[in-house]
């Protein structure tokens, strides 16, 4: 991509080396939650700076502040030498602001946005025509300045939003969460984008709860539960781990047991199946000598390899959580009749003349974790929920152990556990009656249902919560509660959709641990995941791209096809966007 | 683009964005509002099929006269004046009468609702006639559950009798004073007359009210809001660029409606188109304001809807004296009513409609309105900050 310098903003020499936003001792509380605790930064110019953390560290309310939609309880924040709150109409002019949520009008057309915000912001879009077309050739929208926004996928909205932000050249440029919904080729664009609006002197800040986007910042403020942890290069934090990351190469088909084992050692705090090996992060000081052990015993290789933003941020709260599932250990193997759990045959949807899912066909074994991977708008909702029933298919295809889903429908569901995005559970609700209710829907009676429900509070470890309301439970709590639900009628096979978005790392280490026991005893796991490290939780991945079915494989063999002579160790996401580009070209090729 | 004419395009933007007020951001609001509602089929849906379906609702459906009720004529005496009265009934166009010869028949269809009200004409009808200083009796028997038709039947009932006695007999004493009712403005007490101007107030308060509040909670739900917050228009400019398009189609939608009630319902427009046009304006001022203030109390547009139907709608149905009159009320709801602006309004559309120009009407009509108004504008311009507080 031509990458153009559009947005020349402040000149350098005045504002280098001064900070383009101070921060200090900031609280800021809502009610009794208390959002930031005395915080205290500075962001500087001509640098992307990267605010990271957990859902609810305090991200958005930072921006809020930043932007003068919030107001700080006490301290005092400057940006651009504007007072946020008193010269709120100041800051408005210095800095462009792209909420988290898609800010622009879906009814307007790209270009009625685009004008819509130049007139806002001042400017006048017929003097300012070659700002337009440099915006437009700069986010690549050019061709689709008639189309509706809300017809546009979720990378492009993105860019749209950039694109309106960036109107009227800002001094700071606020983008909180740019990367939630945006596939990883889209990603790759607003990177670009960004990294030559800092070349040009402006100060970015790019907010996110992703550790692999943290790690390409120059400079990142790691917060959580509203504290500063760490303010400096991500490389700087990463460093203090060097020396404690190792990788069990080439496990196999053991890795499961073999990760289990691992977590549980006391020298262990962290640790991740990453395709076919397991990557461990030690505590600090720890010795190598019980890994090397296990090692040994399991007669693979351990390697050092270098440690990653992840595994310092993971260090940095205290490690990660054991290997062992309470809940799985309760849980009999599964019985099946088939070693196939899942499997479908020229699965197809059409939505009018749109095709959602084209004719997609696959096998699941008994006990597997399948990943499904796509970017936005690739339909891997729309295949997953032809698969657990809750979209008839147009064509083709599925059973769910041994039931065809267009005639067994109802069967089939109460063979399957389903857990839905955002968990799903009803809020006005307590913790027990939520239980009671997913107990009651599959139709458990008298004593199981008793004997069940106690089983998910000893196990999730629930007691102390189950008169509160699920939106009360700390994420971690809520996730177990989901969990609960859709296990209560001990279903051979469960349909997670994104089921970590959203969560913490430790939190979804922990969920993972619990998937990872289940699929031990035999339980088949169906995932859809926009997570890229947590496709190497799977056995196989499905990759969708345009409702076609482009790759099936390990993870592992995904990434080997991606090695290229100067991408020598590509990664999920490197795989990910090379397999979704050569099918792109092949479809063009073909057409 | 060299680094003189960035320059200058940095301190024009800033000099426009530190303006608090600036034209040019308003009007693109205004083209932004505009496209959007013109976008939406529901606007203008809500805006010119709604009023049509409403008028012709109340022009047809609701009817508040009693014709042709269908009462029963019992004529249990078979003399030639009972059999008089008994034809005048039937010759009334105010009722729809059938006949029997005993009470028992007609008291079933009474109570199954296929009869409003009954009249018996006794046995002794004939002889309490004929004997002086006795005067016949006659029983009206009415379907309380239906006051209001229960009140025609009666009073129809007592005209038709008084009217047959009147033509009677020379000797029965004249009557000392007869009375001549005329009824102004709607000599022939059509209800579709009073009706009709009323319900264009309604159709006013759901395009202002209601329209209003929906689409500000929508920018909320949306979260357009906090970008458009997060630039250097000010609140003014962002709440007056929702109001202007709305405040638009409303009159638009009044013209239509006014239109469509003289050349289709034979309403009749007596006063000037001006004045009409006048008090809708100033009525759109407390109608938007209430919207206004509805969606800076709720950012949901669910809320925001039963809000507006609760504190909007239902009173400028109710308490508006469109279909309830208002001096009937007990004086506490009286009171009330005069807090509802749609009162105001439809008292003055009745008038220019029915009466004519009555500017002392009017007057005090157009400042009540403007006044609850301003207040409505002054508790949502309190309620609005340009933050997300």
């Amino acid at each position: 991509m031509q990458v153009s310098p559009v947005v020349a903003t402040a000149p350098k020499s005045a504002d280098a080396g001064t900070a383009a936003v101070v921060i200090e001792g900031v609280d800021k509380h809502f009610g009794s939650v208390q959002a930031l605790r005395t915080l205290s930064a500075r962001i500087h110019y001509g640098r992307l700076t990267g605010l990271v953390g957990p859902d609810g560290a305090g991200k958005t309310t930072l921006m809020r502040i930043l932007t003068g939609l919030l107001v700080p309880n006490t301290g005092r924040v400057t940006l651009a030498g504007y007072d946020v709150v008193r010269d709120n109409d100041a800051i408005h002019v210095a800095s462009g602001y792209m909420p988290q949520r898609f800010g622009l009008y879906e009814d307007l057309s790209v270009m009625e946005n685009m004008r819509l915000y130049a007139q806002l912001r001042g400017m006048d879009s017929d003097r300012n025509a070659d700002l337009f077309a440099e915006l437009l050739d700069f986010t690549r929208l050019g061709p689709f300045t008639m189309r509706l926004a809300g017809k546009l996928s979720g990378g492009m909205k993105q860019k749209l939003g950039l694109a309106c932000a960036l109107m009227a050249r800002p001094k700071v440029l606020l983008l909180d969460e740019p990367g939630v919904g945006v596939d990883p080729v889209s990603r790759q664009d607003l990177w670009r984008m960004v990294q030559a609006l800092t070349d040009d002197g402006m100060a970015v800040v790019w907010s996110t709860a992703y550790l692999d986007e943290a790690e390409r910042c120059e400079s990142v403020l790691l917060l959580n539960q509203g504290q500063l942890l760490f303010d400096g290069p991500p490389q700087e934090l990463t460093a203090q781990l060097e020396g404690r990351s190792f990788r069990l190469e080439d496990v196999g088909a053991g890795r499961r047991s073999v990760l289990t084992e691992a977590l549980d050692l006391p020298s262990v705090s962290d640790g991740v199946i990453q395709g076919a090996g397991v990557r461990v992060v030690l505590r600090d000081g720890a010795d190598v000598a019980q890994i090397q052990a296990l090692a040994d015993r399991t007669q693979v290789h351990l390697a050092a390899v270098p440690a990653r933003f992840e595994d310092a941020f993971i260090d940095l709260l205290g490690g990660g959580p054991g290997g062992t599932s309470a809940l799985a250990e309760r849980l009999p193997p599964v019985e099946l009749d088939s070693e196939v759990a899942v499997s479908c045959r020229k699965l197809t949807k059409r939505f009018g003349d749109f095709t959602a899912t084209d004719s997609v066909s696959f096998e699941v074994q008994k006990g597997e974790i399948f990943g499904l991977l796509g970017p936005n708008g690739a339909g891997k909702s729309t295949t997953f929920k032809m698969l657990c029933g809750l979209l008839k298919p147009t064509a083709g295809e599925a059973h769910v152990v041994g039931h065809d889903l267009r005639r067994a429908t109802g069967a089939a569901k109460s063979r399957l556990g389903y857990m839905a995005q955002k968990f799903s559970l009803y809020g006005l609700l307590s913790v027990r009656q939520n239980l009671e209710f997913s107990a009651g829907v599959y139709g458990l009676e008298g004593g199981v249902r008793r004997e069940r429900i106690e089983e998910m509070i000893t196990t999730f470890d629930l007691g102390d919560w189950l008169s509160a309301t699920p939106d009360s439970l700390p994420l971690g709590h809520k996730q177990r509660l989901a969990l609960a639900c859709s296990l209560m009628h001990r279903p051979p096979v469960l349909f997670l959709d994104e089921p970590t978005s959203g969560v913490d790392p430790i939190t979804r280490r922990e969920f993972w641990t619990h998937i990872n026991g289940l699929a031990r005893k035999g339980v088949t796991v169906m995932v859809t995941t926009h997570f890229m490290d947590e496709a190497e939780y799977c056995d196989r991945v499905a990759m969708l791209s345009r409702a076609r079915l482009i790759a099936l494989d390990t993870p592992d063999a995904l990434k080997r096809s991606a090695v290229s002579p100067e991408r020598p160790d590509p990664t999920m996401e490197d795989a990910f966007i090379h397999l979704v580009e050569s099918a792109d070209r092949e479809m063009e090729a073909a057409a | 683009m060299n680094a003189v004419s960035q320059r200058t395009n940095l301190d024009e933007a800033r000099g426009a964005g530190l303006r608090r007020f600036d034209p040019k951001r308003l009007m693109a609001l205004v083209y932004k509002e505009s496209l959007q509602a013109l976008r939406d089929p529901s606007t203008l849906l809500i805006a010119f099929v709604l009023p049509v379906v409403l008028l012709l609702l109340f022009a047809y459906a609701v009817s508040l006269d009693a014709k042709n009720v269908r009462v029963g004529v019992v004529m249990e005496s078979p003399g030639a004046s009972a059999q008089a009265l008994a034809a005048a009934f039937s010759g009334t166009r105010y009722f729809d009468a059938s006949f029997a010869h005993d009470r028992r028949e007609v008291a079933d269809k009474l109570v199954s609702g296929e009869l409003r009200g009954y009249v018996v004409i006794p046995q002794d009808f004939e002889r309490r006639l004929a004997q002086r200083g006795t005067e016949p009796l006659v029983q009206i028997i009415t379907d309380g559950s239906y006051p209001n038709t229960a009140n025609y039947v009666e009073n129809y009932a007592r005209g038709v009798v008084q009217s047959w006695r009147a033509g009677l007999d020379v000797a029965a004493p004249a009557q000392a004073v007869v009375l001549e009712p005329r009824y102004w403005f709607n000599p022939e007490l059509e209800s579709r007359r009073a009706l009709i101007p009323g319900a264009i107030a309604i159709v006013m308060t759901i395009i202002g009210t209601m329209l209003t509040a929906l689409v500000v909670a929508r920018e909320w739900e949306r979260g357009t809001m906090e970008a458009v917050l997060s630039t250097p228009a000010s609140v003014a400019e962002i709440l007056i660029g929702k109001l202007l398009p709305y405040f638009v189609l409303g009159m638009l939608a009044t013209l239509g409606a006014a239109a469509l009630a003289v050349s289709v319902f034979d309403v009749p427009l007596r006063g000037s188109l001006a004045a009409l046009l006048l008090l809708s304006a100033v009525f759109m001022v407390p109608a938007l304001g209430q919207g206004l203030l509805i969606s800076s109390l709720s950012r949901n547009q669910f809320l925001a809807a039963q809000i507006a139907l609760f504190t909007g709608f239902l009173p400028a149905f109710m308490l508006s004296g469109f279909l309830f009159e208002i001096d009937a009320m007990p004086a506490l709801i009286r009171a009330i009513t005069a807090l509802v602006p749609a009162r105001y309004f439809v008292e003055s559309l009745k008038t220019v409609f029915l009466a004519g120009d009555i500017w002392p009407v009017f007057a005090r009509n157009l400042l009540a309105m403007a006044a609850i108004g301003g207040l409505f504008f002054v508790l949502a311009k309190r309620a609005t900050r340009k933050n997300l507080e």
